[in-house]
């Protein structure tokens, strides 16, 4: 086992839906920001999560713009949690279950998220010291 | 490693799927000798009962050609050396105690499961 932390996470929901994605993200927000190394595997409608054609949108019942809405989008909360990792000498291994991504028609994530296999998830989950899966309920 | 896949959640998304997803990623898994155990608990119990037969799907011209088996999925783990292990009280609970079920699987006590929790190094509770 290597000095430095090492968690990986398997998250299955889809952004919008439950507060468990914001909660993974909190989780990753900690870990990145202590250096740890992080490795994710996205499953299922986890893929969601770093899809690069997400968008933002005006909100006519708060009577914003699309600027004033400045509308949550995970895949910027992916970029930024990676960056984060970087600048504390950590690292983050994102990756998308690739037949999970072609089901959905996920065919674009924003960089640094790769696509792969369980066999991705067990090497990453053997190689770390511990391992967080949140399922969809 | 060892680890232990917890599926409580059954029946989740298995229709548009044609499987469950974890015992899926648990074939796939295994595929790689990776030393790994099943414990169904709550609904997902069901599973292993025999003589499922889940409808097949049909929207307008398109008709589903591959039923969900997980019954046979879980067979084909079990023959694969997988240890299905699954919560009593929650066959009990649910009136499936005595219901004919595929075998090979191991039935624990709910009072056991930390000495069982305790064999894993991650326990992942899908």
């Amino acid at each position: 086992m290597n000095e430095k932390t090492t968690l990986t996470f398997a998250i299955m929901d889809p952004p919008f839906e439950s507060a468990r994605s914001t909660t993974f993200f909190r989780l990753l927000n900690v870990a990145a920001s202590r250096g740890y190394n992080i490795n994710v595997f996205a499953y299922e409608g986890g893929v969601h999560l770093p899809f690069n054609k997400q968008k933002r949108h005006a909100n006519g019942v708060h009577g914003t713009t699309l600027e004033e809405e400045n509308h949550p989008l995970p895949k910027e909360w992916v970029n930024e949690l990676i960056n984060i990792a970087k600048q504390n000498n950590g690292h983050i291994e994102w990756v998308n279950c690739g037949l999970c991504a072609d089901e959905r028609g996920i065919d674009e994530t924003v960089s640094g998220v790769r696509r792969g296999s369980p066999a991705d998830f067990w090497k990453l989950a053997s190689a770390s010291d511990n391992s967080l899966v949140i399922g969809t309920r | 490693m060892r680890a232990l896949q917890i599926i409580e959640a059954g029946y989740r998304g298995t229709l548009e799927e044609q499987d469950d997803t974890i015992i899926w990623l648990t074939h796939a898994m295994k595929g790689i000798d990776a030393d790994i155990s099943v414990l169904l608990c709550g609904n997902a119990v069901n599973y292993i009962l025999v003589d499922q037969a889940p409808p097949m799907l049909q929207f307008g011209n398109w008709v589903q050609t591959q039923a969900t088996d997980i019954e046979g999925d879980l067979v084909k783990l079990i023959d694969k050396d997988v240890e299905v292990y699954v919560v009593k009280e929650d066959l009990k609970s649910r009136g499936l105690i005595n219901r004919k079920n595929i075998g090979g699987i191991k039935l624990i006590d709910r009072n056991q499961l930390p000495s069982l929790l305790e064999k894993y190094e991650q326990l992942w509770h899908w």
